[in-house]
């Protein structure tokens, strides 16, 4: 169900936590699984369940209680733009309507060629880089302007 | 972004890769953990010294750190942890993420002090979902602190033994709040705990925990290399040492500033280059959006301490300053603060749950044009009717920012109502 290398980085983790706590490594493996299958189905929660010795509805409770899981299918890449009162005060919601009319969706939405989905994020704790977004969960693009938006669209097209 | 170094946090700024262990050595980092396992200092020693310091919790709370730690049944046998809560997501909060990025060891000299002190043998830091770069920047870190035997078994022949290890969150605020940080690394979703029991009887795997924030422990070294008593001096009375204050919004130069706590608000404001394009300053919430709003002039009167923004009327939080110009449109901000406290309740408690909810509709409305004349009555009943009613502070969290909108800016929001539209 996972690679190899997905495993290697899961049982690192587990190493993290007393042998009687695999389930503490649970986010870790969601957040590793996801990004080698860019979302989590049931297969893989329940593939996950099995691994760290849960049951699956425990697996599934903690996929939808954090917001970082997709536990739909997104487009291939996900763009989550903070738009906190910290970051709104700073341009966020020039960026989000620039995003929202560049790809032609709302936040939630993904564009029908399943390149992008757009959603709306709340504090990433890093308001001091306002305004910013992340893509696909790890990379964070900051001091965001109209330019920038443009060139981070091109260059993530071409991907 | 513009970072401000200072004698305690941000000791390494001026060197190159001020990350790096040979770095924070080469300003003194690790001497107080070799001394104190070369002298066996006893914890009681180590917990006067922390008092003595008044260093106040940086998470939010101002808790008195020594008095937490000597909560903490060290004699009880069996394992116990320290938890760092790394997992800032409180809106205008950025400031652990800059103490992991520029100077990640004196986290790890902190935890591991405090590990020595309370008899933990493992300590867990909790790293907010959004910042991966921060995870794995904290990963390389610990790393490196293993292979310098600073981390592990017998540490420098001392015979005490620490683990640290970084648990990753994944998109919750929630699990900022220390019980629900718990219940998360444990692999749960992340609802708060019923307390008591407190962590420190109950905590991580239902074992003694002593749970602080990053800045906090980051201020451990110098406490214990430099002494207690000269930290307090770098504040003031019962406000001990620098604090970090993140500086966002209409400023030219938003940053984080590492400066003496009793600071005049006037001054950090200078420092981060006063009010963006030269307009006036309207109103600022000092410790991050939980924080009360306070009026531009009520807060030129402050000074950048625990006690000073209490007898204000709000709170100095975790430190993070969001700054509004003359521009700002007061219901439009509560809008979206009001928002965020709704989509982030955990859900668990009624009052928290519905009150969320209702505060965000009816100041939505407000601000779309539909306000009603008694909405603003409504509001005060709902705000006061969560307050003081839940499991864990997101409830007062979401009712104070309300509070304090109406307490200073109520005509905002009768002209709203009034007029359908907004008076700035
Ligand atoms: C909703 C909520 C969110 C919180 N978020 C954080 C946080 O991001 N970081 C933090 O250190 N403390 C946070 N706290 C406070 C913690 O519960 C706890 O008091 C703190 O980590 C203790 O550390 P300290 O004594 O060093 O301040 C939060 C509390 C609540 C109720
Ligand atoms: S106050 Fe809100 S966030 Fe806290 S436990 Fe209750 S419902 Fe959850
Ligand atoms: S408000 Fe956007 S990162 Fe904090």
């Amino acid at each position: 169900m996972l690679s190899s290398e997905s495993l290697a980085l899961i049982d690192k983790e587990v190493a993290k936590y007393p042998a009687e706590q695999r389930q503490s490594a649970v986010m870790s493996a969601l957040r590793i699984a996801q990004v080698e299958k860019g979302w989590l189905s049931n297969e893989v929660m329940d593939f996950i369940a099995h691994y760290l010795g849960m049951q699956p509805i425990a697996v599934y409770e903690v996929a939808t209680f954090y917001n970082m899981y997709n536990t739909q299918p997104v487009g291939k890449h996900k763009l989550c733009v903070c738009t906190n009162l910290p970051c709104k005060l700073m341009g966020a919601d020039a960026i989000a309507e620039k995003l929202k009319k560049k790809l032609g969706v709302e936040f939630g939405e993904t564009t029908e060629d399943k390149q992008f989905t757009l959603v709306e994020g709340e504090c990433m704790g890093a308001c001091g880089d306002a305004p910013l977004l992340l893509v696909n969960n790890h990379r964070m693009e900051s001091f965001l302007n109209e330019e920038k938006v443009e060139a981070l669209l091109d260059e993530l097209k071409g991907k | 972004m513009v970072i401000q170094g200072g004698p305690v946090i941000f000791n390494t700024l001026h060197l190159s890769d001020s990350w790096k262990l040979s770095s924070y050595e080469s300003a003194g980092g690790y001497s107080a953990l070799k001394k104190i396992l070369a002298e066996k200092t006893p914890a009681e020693t180590i917990i006067a010294e922390v008092k003595t310091s008044a260093l106040r919790g940086r998470g939010g709370a101002g808790f008195p750190t020594g008095l937490k730690w000597s909560f903490m049944p060290r004699q009880f046998p069996g394992d116990k942890y320290v938890v760092c809560n790394s997992d800032e997501g409180e809106p205008g909060t950025f400031k652990d993420r800059d103490i992991m990025r520029y100077n990640p060891h004196a986290l790890i000299e902190g935890m591991i002090i405090a590990g020595y002190t309370l008899g933990a043998k493992a300590g867990y830091n909790y790293i907010h979902g959004e910042i991966f770069d921060i995870y794995e920047g904290m990963e390389r870190a610990v790393e490196e602190a293993r292979a310098a035997g600073y981390l592990g078994d017998n540490i420098l022949g001392s015979g005490f033994s620490f683990n640290l290890y970084n648990h990753h969150g994944y998109g919750a605020y929630i699990c900022g709040e220390e019980t629900a940080l718990l219940e998360s690394i444990e692999g749960k979703k992340g609802q708060p705990r019923f307390k008591p029991p407190f962590p420190a009887s109950f905590g991580l795997y239902g074992k003694p925990t002593t749970i602080n924030n990053t800045e906090t422990f980051a201020s451990i070294p110098y406490i214990m290399r430099e002494g207690g008593q000269k930290f307090l001096e770098l504040g003031k009375p019962n406000n001990g040492g620098t604090k970090l204050f993140s500086v966002s919004g209409h400023v030219e130069k938003p940053g984080n500033y590492e400066v003496s706590l009793g600071t005049p608000f006037s001054e950090l404001l200078q420092m981060a280059g006063g009010i963006k394009g030269g307009r006036k300053l309207k109103a600022v919430i000092p410790g991050g959006s939980s924080a009360p709003v306070l009026p531009g002039e009520i807060m030129m009167d402050c000074t950048m301490d625990f006690d000073s923004i209490a007898k204000a009327g709000s709170m100095l939080g975790s430190g993070a300053v969001i700054v509004m110009d003359e521009s700002v449109c007061m219901v439009r901000a509560l809008e979206r603060l009001s928002y965020f406290y709704f989509e982030e309740s955990c859900g668990q408690c009624t009052p928290c749950r519905e009150g969320t909810g209702w505060m965000y509709r009816v100041v939505h409305r407000i601000e779309h044009g539909q306000g009603r004349p008694e909405d603003l009555e409504l509001l005060d009943s709902v705000a006061a009717n969560i307050a003081g009613r839940t499991i864990c502070a997101l409830g007062d969290a979401a009712a104070m920012p309300v509070q304090g909108m109406l307490k200073h800016y109520r005509h905002e929001f009768e002209h709203h109502i009034e007029h359908k539209k907004c008076m700035v």
